[in-house]
């Protein structure tokens, strides 16, 4: 099951940022955003190594589809890009605290071990509360919205167009997921 | 400098004044507007964004990024901000009431977060007492209201078709075609059949083809609080109109009081947010806003000439109160169902609703949104990863349901008072509601279940929730607490929709309705408000 960055735009168009998607975070050939809003290298990192946590194993193309979603999330919206690098470099520093290591150099069994150890699966997602909470809303349930509000994600669980993607009338219709790619 | 859209000072010489920018009160503002009057409409709430809905539904998908605070500092609840102390009431019946949950306060009023189903009241709703004894007549017929249905839904731009056979009588095809049906509709068709239960489309106030310069449903499949492409209707559509005819709308503008001289309104006293007060004064009013508003305001108006309230001599103001009661059946089969793709429905039945044992009418809904979405059930989920998937493939794809409306009969025990023990953020007693569910309606609510019972158990279905007469909740239809009626001892509005104790007042919505069936009101409401148009056109 192979992510595509047009999985990505779908996601952002989900999120409500459609109309600046395409222009915005499109702009060089690896369709990485470097303008103002860009995060940090290590950031994207640190999104992508949750990412392939949070995601099922069959998730392919994880990278440039983080790279474009949250690329694009931060384009829209500042206030959003300092929650996410604020939450990347805590959780980065507890990674560092708790098991000695940066995050990106964790194995995905430790990386899954120590959001567990955060409480971060079982925290109420919430921009203003402790740190489990603020990487529940920041990371972990903006991965997973992207992932499964995209039509390569709702396919895996058998649905082409889930709630929050705009993906037409026609598929309601229809008995069973048609082979189109979303 | 103010803009204009902080400039609440009066409108000077207004031909009319409308209170609540909700359909009922857009659609007359837009009528009379258009024909040359000079219109005023004053709303309690904020105008929207068109362009915040998109994040308004990834507020309402995503745990964690609910709007919690409005302008004004309050804490509230959900997209629309209500709640708090401008929002504030109280329940005193047997059955609660989540009076803040079933409307908003704002330019769009209740549509912003409504369903969007549109469908006409059948013949019997308008002569229950006539045909069966029951609750009364309406003073106007289906012939009398039936152009005004056509109208209301051009003006509303319903999808829909001629296939239902138990609908009253129509001239036109509906202005566009009707929603396809559902692949789960093709599933209840098998059992529907042999249970002799036709099956037939919903028409939605939805655009199955651009229209009115809004888009085609494009399918985000959150209709129900929020459609981020405009291709359901608001009321915001009629509020433009307006505007564009000269109107002005001023929001954030709650109408405190009515002042009159004991037989005409004189102004409406509206509060704007620096704190200062002013008079709106016109030589019509109209009021719409809710059911449970409209008779607020009434009793808030009381005078020495009225001293149960504003047109009140009937004692009727806040009387019968009526909202439409949910039943439903739900489980799952062993075939994909393919649900939550749209949030609205395409089939529905009105086989259970005229001449019908027990007597309330029921509507059948077949449900394109049983079970659990994915998307809301992984950000909520303690898990991620392959575990994630595979819960999330357990419990999404085999769920159907069947839903339904049933009728209240009027009761005028059901009503709308003031709780002077408890005053919103303007020091006005806040509305107090009384709701409860009769035995007719009780045993209708049963009747149905065994019905949805019946279906899902055609399709060898595992039954896994109902919800019955214990369980049932209101569908956020507020009718009957202004009713009409040619007995100025018995009703407050006559068959116009004008007061019978107020010559320059008028009362557009269903609070107006006598009984209110078991159709989802909107269309109705639509259709009475252009019919008020035109009689308050021909009065000026």
């Amino acid at each position: 099951m192979d992510l595509s960055r047009r999985d990505a735009l779908a996601a952002l168009a989900a999120a409500g940022v459609a109309g600046v998607a395409g222009a915005m975070v499109l702009d060089d050939d690896e369709g990485r955003n470097r303008g103002d809003g860009s995060l940090p290298d290590e950031t994207l990192a640190a999104l992508v190594a949750v990412a392939e946590t949070v995601y099922p194993e069959a998730a392919d193309g994880i990278e440039p589809f983080v790279e474009t979603y949250v690329a694009g999330r931060i384009a829209a919206d500042p206030a959003h890009r300092e929650g996410v690098v604020t939450a990347v470099a805590d959780l980065d520093a507890t990674a560092r605290d708790w098991v000695g290591a940066p995050l990106t150099d964790l194995g995905r069994s430790a990386r899954d071990q120590l959001l567990r150890d955060l409480s971060v699966d079982v925290a109420d997602p919430d921009p203003d509360g402790n740190l489990a909470a603020q990487v529940r809303f920041y990371l972990v349930n903006e991965l997973l919205y992207a992932f499964y509000a995209s039509p390569t994600g709702g396919r895996l669980v058998g649905i082409e167009n889930p709630a929050g993607y705009p993906g037409g009338t026609e598929s309601y219709q229809r008995g069973r997921m048609d082979d189109g790619d979303g | 400098m103010t803009g204009m859209a902080d400039d609440r000072s009066p409108v000077p010489d207004a031909d009319v004044c409308i209170v609540g920018a909700g359909p009922a009160g857009a659609i007359v503002a837009a009528h009379l507007s258009e024909a040359g009057h000079d219109v005023v409409v004053l709303d309690a709430g904020p105008r929207f964004d068109l362009d915040d809905r998109t994040e308004q539904l990834d507020a309402h998908l995503r745990p964690g990024v609910e709007e919690t605070t409005r302008g004004d500092g309050e804490a509230v609840d959900g997209l629309w901000g209500m709640g708090g102390k401008r929002d504030a009431y109280t329940s005193s019946g047997s059955k609660e009431y989540p009076l803040n949950a079933a409307r908003v306060k704002g330019v769009g009023g209740s549509t912003l977060h409504w369903q969007g189903m549109v469908m006409r009241l059948h013949e019997r709703d308008f002569e229950l007492q006539s045909r069966h004894g029951v609750g009364t007549d309406w003073p106007i017929d289906y012939t009398d209201l039936r152009p005004y249905y056509a109208e209301a839904e051009a003006e509303l731009g319903v999808a829909g078709a001629a296939d239902n056979p138990f609908a009253p009588p129509r001239e036109d095809p509906h202005p566009l075609p009707a929603f396809p049906p559902s692949h789960s509709d093709s599933i209840f068709a098998e059992a529907c059949e042999s249970l002799e239960l036709p099956m037939h489309s919903v028409p939605n106030a939805r655009n199955s083809e651009p229209y009115d310069g809004a888009s085609a449903c494009v399918g985000y499949g959150t209709c129900k609080p929020v459609c981020p492409s405009g291709a359901k209707y608001t009321a915001e559509r009629h509020v433009a109109r307006a505007e564009a005819a000269g109107a002005r709308v001023i929001d954030r503008a709650p109408v405190q009081r009515l002042a009159h001289d004991g037989e005409r309104i004189e102004a409406a006293v509206y509060a704007t947010p620096d704190g200062t007060e002013h008079r709106q004064n016109a030589r019509a009013v109209v009021l719409a806003c809710g059911g449970v508003e409209n008779v607020r305001l009434l009793l808030l108006s009381a005078s020495d000439d009225h001293p149960d309230g504003l047109a009140n001599s009937s004692g009727a103001v806040g009387r019968y109160f009526m909202d439409h009661c949910f039943a439903g059946v739900g489980g799952r089969i062993d075939r994909p169902t393919r649900q939550n793709h749209v949030g609205f429905n395409t089939s529905e039945c009105h086989a259970l609703y005229d001449d019908v044992d027990p007597l309330p009418g029921v509507k059948l809904e077949f449900l394109n949104y049983a079970g659990p979405s994915p998307v809301s059930e992984a950000l909520h989920a303690d898990d991620w990863g392959d575990s994630l998937l595979d819960s999330l493939r357990e419990s999404y794809g085999t769920h159907l349901a069947v839903g339904a409306l049933v009728e209240q009969f009027p009761r005028a025990e059901n009503r709308i008072t003031l709780d002077h023990s408890t005053t919103d953020d303007h020091g006005n007693p806040v509305p107090d509601v009384r709701w409860s569910i009769g035995p007719e309606t009780r045993a209708a609510i049963e009747r149905v279940n065994e019905v949805q019972r019946a279906i899902l158990r055609e399709l060898d279905a595992e039954i896994d929730w109902t919800v019955g007469s214990d369980e049932t909740g209101p569908a956020f239809h507020h009718m009957g607490t202004t009713r009409m009626g040619t007995d100025p001892d018995e009703s407050v509005v006559d068959p116009d929709c004008q007061a019978h104790d107020c010559d320059n007042l008028w009362i557009a919505g269903s609070s107006v309705f006598p009984t209110g069936g078991g159709m989802n009101p909107t269309l109705t409401i639509a259709a009475l408000s252009c019919r008020l148009a035109d009689r308050l056109d021909e009065w000026m």
